[in-house]
């Protein structure tokens, strides 16, 4: 090892040994609450009479904070585009000049009975998301995780682009219009409050929470999924 | 939190930290699939921590993204440094340092 390495070698220790030293004392000041805060018992005391979510997290996400959560999906949206844009330049259509490793036969027969049912859990995460922890970011990603296993079974697979930017940009499209349609009809933009609030703790409840997590879980695994299969089609950069 | 769980939970700590280390290169055989396998690790036992935490819509979040999509997205780019190397030369993973 040269001594230029090792003073960067160094230098990365002393970064790594500040920033250890700056959680420490945050560790060490560390006094737990004895009760909520203001605004934590606020959203305690009020989501289930007001959202009639029984997921606390769920409601501030898509209700009190919807317009924050609209902000992520959009980072999200660019994030995927711009995936998109960089990768578009290196895609070839002939893929039979890449010499791949051959599959294992364990991973082709498990990705054929998993796949579907890791999807499935997918969805029932995000149409369960003001129920039960998780929601339309999670039940994205994990839809994502059940084309990456399709992927990594069969590397030379294609999956549609237009059914993907087709399901990406109507669910778009549907948060969008709700969150216009609470501005008319309930308190303000994104206000989930369009629908009746139902019954604590049924599926069809907590006006439209359902339909926005939805929408915004089938947004999140069609980013990804269009991510994924734009990294996978790739041949150089 | 009661006895168990901070045992559990110091017995994570420990655990991560050495994944942490792996990861980084410092121990282990220092390559680099292990490496990534290690930064996976540290996400999924993460996870845990934030089970334990009573924050399970983190955890998730973290097992399906941190130690699932990021993982094998470093392994796909992985294979195309690899592969776009080995027109160039030979791979030697150790080349670098």
């Amino acid at each position: 090892m040269t001594g230029k390495n090792m003073i960067k070698r160094l230098l990365a220790l002393l970064l790594l040994a500040s920033i250890g030293a700056m959680f420490a004392s945050l560790l060490l000041a560390y006094v737990p609450d004895t009760d909520l805060n203001f605004t934590a018992r606020y959203y305690a005391e009020h989501t289930a009479a007001d959202i009639g979510a029984a997921n606390i997290v769920t409601a501030i996400i898509v209700t009190y904070r919807g317009l924050d959560t609209l902000g992520e999906v959009t980072v999200l949206f660019l994030a995927s585009g711009i995936v998109g844009l960089v990768l578009s330049f290196g895609r070839k259509q002939n893929t039979t000049l890449r010499n791949l490793v051959p599959v294992g036969e364990l991973l082709t027969t498990a990705s054929q009975y998993l796949a579907p049912i890791i999807m499935l859990l997918g969805v029932y995460v995000f149409v369960n998301g003001h129920l039960t922890p998780g929601g339309g970011f999670q039940g994205g990603a994990i839809i994502a995780s059940g084309m990456l296993l399709l992927l990594l079974s069969d590397p030379l697979k294609r999956f549609s682009h237009t059914l993907i930017a087709t399901v990406e940009s109507f669910s778009g499209v549907g948060y969008i219009a709700l969150g216009l349609v609470g501005l008319v009809l309930a308190g303000g933009f994104l206000d989930s409050r369009i629908l009746p609030n139902g019954v604590l703790g049924e599926l069809i409840s907590a006006g439209a929470i359902p339909l926005i997590y939805s929408l915004i879980g089938l947004k999140v695994g069609a980013e990804f999924s269009s991510m994924l299969t734009s990294l996978s089609e790739t041949e150089d950069l | 939190m009661s006895g168990l769980m901070t045992a559990m939970t110091a017995v994570l700590c420990i655990a991560m930290l050495v994944a942490a280390l792996v990861a980084i290169r410092v121990l282990g055989d220092k390559s680099l699939p292990i490496a990534i396998l290690a930064a996976g690790l540290v996400s999924l036992l993460a996870s845990v921590l934030f089970l334990i935490l009573a924050s399970p819509d983190v955890a998730m979040t973290e097992a399906a993204i941190g130690s699932g999509l990021s993982t094998f997205l470093f392994f796909f780019v992985l294979a195309r440094i690899r592969s776009w190397e080995k027109g160039e030369r030979e791979y030697d993973g150790e080349k670098h340092d």
